[in-house]
């Protein structure tokens, strides 16, 4: 095994182009477990801690430019208010110690349906941008999760920054688990509202082969939410309305059977929790000021 | 490869280190440094906690190679760690600063803080002395690093900022109580010793 230790981005990408094979690692909480384990050995491993960039974050006009490195403990201390979402999430990660290490490049570098930071990440709305030699591209949150631990990355390129749209509304975050520290997620479920373009958006963990959006149940949601006149007149939601909600939030997870639970608790605490994240952000966005409820 | 970095105030240099090695592993093994526990290897446990450049990590998830130029402080130094920080008014790494008074009242040390040996105990060391908040004694060096951290930062916790603050430490012994005894009672002794200066 080689330990590459670039100092700048630029040496980084030079040496990821010469070896593809390379893993990097940052906060090494998913690398280093693999390699204690011996399930995995990489020929070279490619530590990304000398380069500052990734460790840095910055508050655009409607953009969050957040490094792939920042660890999770900064999102909470200090993006609370433009990424409630994601600092909820963030709260939700392993334990101090692992948060003080770990960040979103990380979740999305590995790819699991279970990383805490995607639902937040698909119901805020974002893109990836990575880089190689030949150039950098933008990806679509959307189209990042490509399989179980499988993401859109050519071999040679690095995950460099992830451009997270500024809250404009109300957003939650909750996980199932067995207790509040130290939990992979049984499943997951972000919610944003988005009173500027007045839509919402979802977001769901562990309970598919990727993390996904309800998309069927965004597009009724709006629909009704428009329909209704909700977004104007700030009444509360119909329990029919949420109900239907929740069932095709329910309908969209494609969960399986595993040690952390069943496809059928899966599903079922899917649809509970966007019930309840819709209850809980939309008397935020009435606000009727019981904004705390869920938070973690 | 070779691993040059500073442990609990002194450099050091790790020879032959494997480059899938952990910061645990050269601690342990190579460093005789056997204060930080390996238990899971896999950040479950906390036993390994230990600061890395002041914040508290897993070591056994730090990759040996990425310590190279940086600070680790271990239980071992834990004791001197908490003496600098009184000296220095809270700041243990000495950057903010000492008077000409401190520097001429400076000599070197009697005891070993590399090892820890002959060192009088940090307030949090005595705390769990004290309250009894020792059992087995796997968890207790990572509980220490990380309890102690935590009243640096937050030196009045509420019990819900201690729980939170040691959520990444397990203890199978389950002396959880004793533990948390054993951080308000050190916080309560920080708190009237802050009021006596």
């Amino acid at each position: 095994m080689d330990f590459l230790r670039p100092a700048s981005w630029e040496e980084a990408l030079a040496a990821k182009a010469e070896h593809p094979t390379a893993v990097p690692i940052s906060g090494g909480t998913d690398v280093m477990v693999e390699i204690n384990f011996d399930h995995r050995r990489p020929e070279y491993l490619l530590d990304l801690n000398r380069i500052e960039l990734l460790r840095e974050w910055e508050v655009g006009e409607e953009n969050v430019r957040l490094g792939a490195s920042v660890p999770y403990t900064q999102i909470m201390e200090n993006l609370r208010a433009e990424l409630p979402g994601l600092a909820l999430a963030s709260h939700t990660v392993a334990s101090p110690q692992i948060r003080n290490r770990g960040g979103v490049g990380g979740n999305l570098g590995t790819a699991s349906p279970a990383g805490d930071a995607h639902p937040a990440l698909l119901a805020a709305g974002a893109e990836v941008e990575v880089e190689s030699v030949r150039g950098s591209r933008f990806i679509p949150i959307d189209e990042f999760y490509t399989g179980v631990k499988r993401n859109a990355l050519q071999p040679d390129e690095l995950i460099k920054t992830v451009h997270i749209k500024k809250a404009d509304g109300p957003q939650q975050y909750s996980k199932v688990g067995t207790r509040n520290a130290m939990v992979i997620a049984v499943c997951a479920f972000g919610l944003a509202l988005h009173p500027e373009t007045r839509t919402v958006r979802t977001g769901i963990g562990s309970a598919a082969p990727t993390p996904i959006r309800a998309k069927e149940a965004e597009a009724f949601l709006n629909a009704a939410l428009e329909e209704g006149g909700f977004w104007d007149n700030g009444k509360i939601i119909t329990p029919a309305i949420a109900k239907q909600f929740a069932d095709l939030c329910s309908a969209a997870a494609n969960p399986i059977d595993d040690v952390r639970g069943t496809a059928k608790y899966r599903r079922h605490a899917v649809g509970i929790m966007a019930r309840r994240q819709l209850g809980w952000t939309w008397e935020q966005y009435r606000g009727t000021g019981r904004t705390l409820e869920g938070a973690a | 490869m070779r691993v040059n970095f500073t442990v609990n105030g002194r450099p050091q240099e790790a020879d032959d280190v494997w480059e899938g090695e952990s910061l645990l592993y050269v601690l342990r093994e190579r460093l005789g440094l056997p204060g930080s526990k390996n238990a899971c290897e896999q950040g479950e446990c906390g036993s390994c906690t230990v600061r890395l450049d002041g914040v508290p990590v897993c070591s056994c998830l730090v990759a040996a190679g990425q310590v190279e130029g940086r600070e680790v402080v271990t239980v071992e130094g834990l004791a001197e760690y908490a003496k600098e920080r009184e000296a220095h008014g809270g700041c243990a790494s000495g950057a903010c600063g000492t008077s000409v008074d401190q520097a001429k009242k400076w000599e070197a040390k009697p005891q070993d803080s590399q090892t820890g040996e002959g060192v009088e105990l940090s307030p949090i060391q005595q705390a769990f002395i004290d309250a009894g908040a020792v059992q087995c004694g796997f968890c207790t060096p990572g509980l220490l690093v990380a309890a102690d951290e935590m009243l640096e930062r937050n030196p009045s916790p509420t019990d819900a900022d201690i729980r939170e603050a040691l959520s990444g430490n397990l203890c199978r012994c389950t002396g959880y109580e004793k533990i948390l005894d054993a951080v308000r009672l050190a916080a309560a002794r920080q708190e009237r010793q802050g009021e006596a200066v």
